[in-house]
């Protein structure tokens, strides 16, 4: 217990003094998962958008897919990633494996069908409720989108939250295709595990203390947010 | 008013429609001038409500024809608007409410401010004008929705019981709008239960029993004189029901 409380003290003492080693770990994953989330963002939006404003044949099996996909197993998309991406593989002459690329494009994959289906259901709700008075109004198809999506905005941020969450927290599938190559694919979670392999608890500690901080202050943002918008409209 | 020439006479010719198998309106025939400010009254389940929806264009007819005679080109769709029983209010300020409808039919951003302010003031709601808009009491709510649709100045207002579930000083506050509203030369076409509202608004009555419609009169005769039995009874106070018989489908007035 005292090795861990110690440990514990160390960890603080890293994340205070900002140690180098720990700051760059934090960063790239910072900048892949962000990155992964706003290009997961631009596409999953927009196919929530069409998913519930549109109808057409095989609407509701790609709902369906898409809902089973939000579980994937983060491994298996690693393992498939990895596949592409290997030498063998499809894309094996772009040399992508084992590159921070290799992991935006897996935490992407994984990211996608979270703000596709929270979109779709968040944006699907508020036209089923705005439909009559945009028809009435007789607004035009990108208005009718603008005006949901505007209205939805906090319900969307929800989205990207959860996508971030998946991302910035996602081991398996980084691990595979990122290799955890010191200083240029090591992100929190992958250090995380190798540094508790290794029995350097204090380095495991401190990269799980800012991984909780940036969970918690990413809500506490995004609730900031939502709850001043509320006061501002409750004047 | 719109700039355009009236989108009048609205003409209706043997429509028909029905949702879930059933026929919900059955040969539908009637004309509204400009000007004028017809209540649609009846007990429920007459089609009242589908009757404004039809003739708004939310709802397509099955048979027959709706045709705004006046039209001659223009979108008729333009010079209308709509209330509802329980209006939707866009989840933002009561501002924003009215400016999103201006902004849809394409008033320029700077004589936005202009309208909405003075709409505002008329519908009395610059207490609450920054405020949510669906956090307002219902009588706001129903004052905001009527704002947002007069603000485009349509030659045709529909109105779906507007008063609905409004306490009397703000049912009140709400036909005194209409008044204004149909004073500036808005043809008003309104649907309501309420025999009082209709003897106090109405310049034209039409009377709609399961679909069909009994009697189109001018209010004062239709309150005085109706031609037709059921309305007679409606008119009277009378609780009205239909019952299938083997022999024939019709209605029955039960006495009080």
């Amino acid at each position: 217990m005292d090795d861990l409380w110690q440990a514990f003290f160390k960890a603080i003492s890293l994340v205070v003094t900002l140690d180098d080693q720990l700051l760059e770990i934090v960063w790239l994953s910072l900048r892949l998962s962000l990155t992964a989330v706003g290009i997961a963002l631009i596409i999953g939006l927009p196919l929530g958008a069409v998913l519930a404003l549109t109808r057409f044949p095989g609407r509701r099996i790609l709902n369906i897919i898409i809902n089973v996909f939000m579980g994937l197993p983060p491994v298996v998309v690693g393992l498939f990633v990895y596949l592409l991406l290997s030498r063998s593989g499809p894309f094996g002459v772009m040399g992508l494996l084992f590159t921070p690329t290799a992991m935006i494009i897996a935490q992407v994959i994984l990211v996608i069908p979270i703000v596709t289906a929270i979109s779709r259901q968040v944006l699907e709700e508020l036209y089923n409720e705005y439909d009559e008075l945009l028809r009435s109004l007789d607004a035009s198809w990108f208005r009718r989108i603008t005006a949901l999506v505007w209205d939805a905005k906090f319900s969307l941020t929800t989205a990207g939250l959860a996508g971030f969450g998946r991302a910035v927290s996602e081991v398996g599938a980084v691990m595979i295709v990122g290799g955890n190559i010191d200083h240029l694919t090591r992100v929190m979670t992958t250090a995380i595990a190798l540094e508790a392999r290794k029995g350097d608890l204090t380095m495991a500690l401190s990269l799980g203390i800012v991984l909780m901080t940036v969970a918690l202050g990413v809500n506490l943002v995004a609730y900031t947010i939502t709850e001043s918008a509320k006061r501002r409209h409750a004047r | 008013m719109s700039n355009y020439s009236s989108i009048l006479p609205l003409k209706l010719q043997n429509v028909d429609y029905s949702a879930g198998g059933k026929k919900l309106i059955k040969n539908m025939n009637c004309q509204f001038e400009a000007g004028r400010k017809y209540i649609v009254i009846g007990p429920n389940g007459a089609g009242k409500t589908l009757l404004l929806r039809l003739c708004h264009g939310l709802l397509k007819p099955d048979r027959g024809q709706i045709n705004w005679a006046g039209a001659k080109g223009q979108n008729p769709k333009s010079a209308q608007a709509m209330v509802s029983q329980r209006s939707v209010m866009l989840r933002r300020s009561a501002y924003d409410n009215i400016d999103y409808a201006l902004s849809v039919r394409g008033v320029k951003r700077s004589l936005r401010p202009d309208l909405i302010n003075t709409v505002i003031d008329r519908t009395g709601l610059r207490r609450v004008a920054h405020k949510y808009a669906p956090v307002l009491s219902l009588g706001e709510q129903q004052r905001l929705a009527i704002a947002r649709a007069w603000v485009l100045k349509p030659q045709v207002l529909f109105l779906d019981e507007p008063t609905a579930s409004l306490d009397p000083p703000a049912t009140h506050s709400i036909e005194e709008l209409i008044g204004e509203i149909s004073a500036e030369g808005t043809t008003v076409i309104m649907t309501c239960h309420d025999l009082g509202q209709a003897k106090r608004l109405a310049t034209d009555v039409l009377f709609m029993f399961r679909g069909r419609l009994k009697e189109m009169a001018p209010a004062e005769q239709f309150f005085t004189k109706p031609n037709n039995d059921l309305a007679q009874a409606f008119i009277e106070g009378h609780l009205i029901w239909w019952k299938r018989r083997p022999d024939r489908d019709d209605a029955q007035i039960l006495e009080n």
